[in-house]
């Protein structure tokens, strides 16, 4: 009998703890195979439906409510059910992505060092290092003014600023002066409108740190520092220097699914969930949610259990309609002329037959012998 | 203007440096031979897994290959699983 890591390791730490000999060791193996056999699911178990029960029932204590403020430092990431529909029905893009940034040891000891690099992962649009952004309508030009103190603060120098302006804005007029830089649309007829959308253009102009990352937040964790952020980039992040690559994560699980794969997806998806279930003290078996992620993940893409995932998919056009919106399916397989081959659990229960589930998976077929 | 930039660096991250990426490998032809009579099961009946995931670019896997991963739980300790690589347009 050959027992999962686990349990043999459990084996081990007894046979060590208990001083066992070789006999009493050969008995307690003997134990172990019988309750491990008694423990495995039967052949034919419906799983998923065990699974459903057991996430949906505790599902119920959730909290319905989308967003909880923890103090004024930490940052709000959706909770509760909200994050659950999330997770299941595969959304692209969380309502609150957020990343935890690991760095590697030899940056993670100072807070100093950390801040550093939280401000170079930190998204800086113009807007953040300006004193004040003007129109003027007499020169018809936008008078951007730096702040000093805010540029030395996020690593950026004037002339780094002038340059990304310069490239960012080519065809137009542009002076520079002591932390002062003036735009001016060329040609001779230049309205007010145009202007004005210069000035809003100009303000959200990316001039440092990471895309998508709006708020960043060291924190120290055991004796190492780590960041949280609102927003996600985890490709960008992951190319740092500075970044421990072994242990970031973000809860975008599509992001996951980009950088790393599907199987690392797949584990995002059990330790959200699980997350999700933890924080608010709810205790499910993790196997019933692997089993959910395996469905998620069985086509090497991540599919939301619903309408447009899992049980959209199926062969069965009975299964199918018996979910949602019947009609459509009904029609369209009677127009492609589809065939149910009556093989699962839905289509047959619908027609009265026995379902392919538990004792009914077997086929008993007798052998007449007397008839050769 | 980032997305320039990321394009023209393009070195690969080291994505089996992550927690989150189970240890891989490709079974080779024989192994795949073993593993098919063993279970008593075809290509066909395996989880998917398409050619432009991260983990197939950077293991050079072709389509028709199965990869083996070995996941990581607090359950079972180490337990195997199989992907077959697909071709087609999907994903």
């Amino acid at each position: 009998m050959i027992f999962p890591q686990s349990v043999d390791e459990q084996l081990k730490e007894l046979k060590e703890t208990l001083k066992l000999n070789k006999a009493q060791v050969e008995k307690l193996r003997k134990i172990a195979e019988k309750q491990y056999e008694k423990s495995l699911i039967d052949p034919g178990e419906a799983v998923g439906v065990v699974a459903a029960q057991s996430i949906g029932e505790p599902g119920t204590q959730l909290t319905l409510r989308t967003k909880w403020l923890a103090g004024a430092m930490e940052m709000t990431v959706t909770q509760g059910l909200p994050r659950m529909i999330e997770i299941f029905d595969a959304k692209r893009e969380p309502s609150t992505p957020s990343m935890i940034v690991y760095l590697k040891p030899s940056y993670a000891t100072s807070e100093k060092k950390v801040e550093d690099i939280a401000f170079k992962i930190l998204e800086i649009k113009l807007d953040d290092v300006i004193k004040s952004i003007d129109v003027d309508l007499l020169r018809m030009r936008v008078e951007v003014e730096l702040n000093p103190e805010i540029l030395r603060k996020y690593h950026l120098t004037e002339k780094k600023i002038q340059k990304i302006i310069s490239e960012e804005f080519k065809g137009y007029k542009i002076t520079t002066g002591s932390y002062k830089i003036n735009i001016k649309p060329k040609g001779e007829d230049v309205d007010i409108k145009q202007i004005y959308k210069l000035k809003v253009k100009l303000k959200g102009i990316h001039v440092g740190g990471i895309d998508g990352i709006k708020q960043v937040l060291p924190m120290k964790q055991g004796d190492r520092w780590i960041i949280k952020t609102a927003g996600s980039n985890l490709k960008d992040i992951l190319r740092l220097p500075e970044v421990d690559i072994e242990n970031t994560t973000t809860n975008n699980i599509f992001e996951v699914l980009s950088v790393f794969g599907v199987e690392a997806a797949r584990e995002v998806i059990i330790e959200e969930t699980l997350n999700v279930l933890n924080n608010q003290g709810i205790e499910v078996d993790p196997r019933h949610i692997m089993l959910v992620s395996d469905v998620m993940t069985y086509e090497g893409t991540i599919k939301g259990i619903g309408r447009y995932g899992v049980s959209g998919g199926k062969a069965s056009v009975l299964a199918r309609a018996s979910f949602e919106v019947p009609l459509k399916h009904l029609f369209h397989a009677a127009v492609s002329a589809e065939v149910d081959n009556l093989t699962s659990v839905v289509e047959n229960v619908m027609i009265n037959q026995p379902i392919p589930v538990g004792t009914g998976i077997v086929n008993l077929k007798v052998k007449k012998e007397e008839e050769k | 203007m980032a997305s320039k930039k990321s394009t023209k660096e393009e070195k690969p991250i080291d994505i089996f440096k992550s927690k989150l990426v189970p240890e891989c490998r490709v079974l080779s032809e024989d192994e795949q031979r073993e593993f098919m009579e063993k279970y008593n099961i075809s290509k066909r009946q395996l989880p998917l897994i398409l050619p432009s995931d991260p983990v197939v670019k950077a293991l050079e896997a072709k389509v028709g290959d199965i990869i083996e991963f070995t996941r990581k739980n607090k359950i079972a300790g180490l337990s195997k699983y199989y992907r077959v690589v697909v071709g087609g347009i999907r994903g």
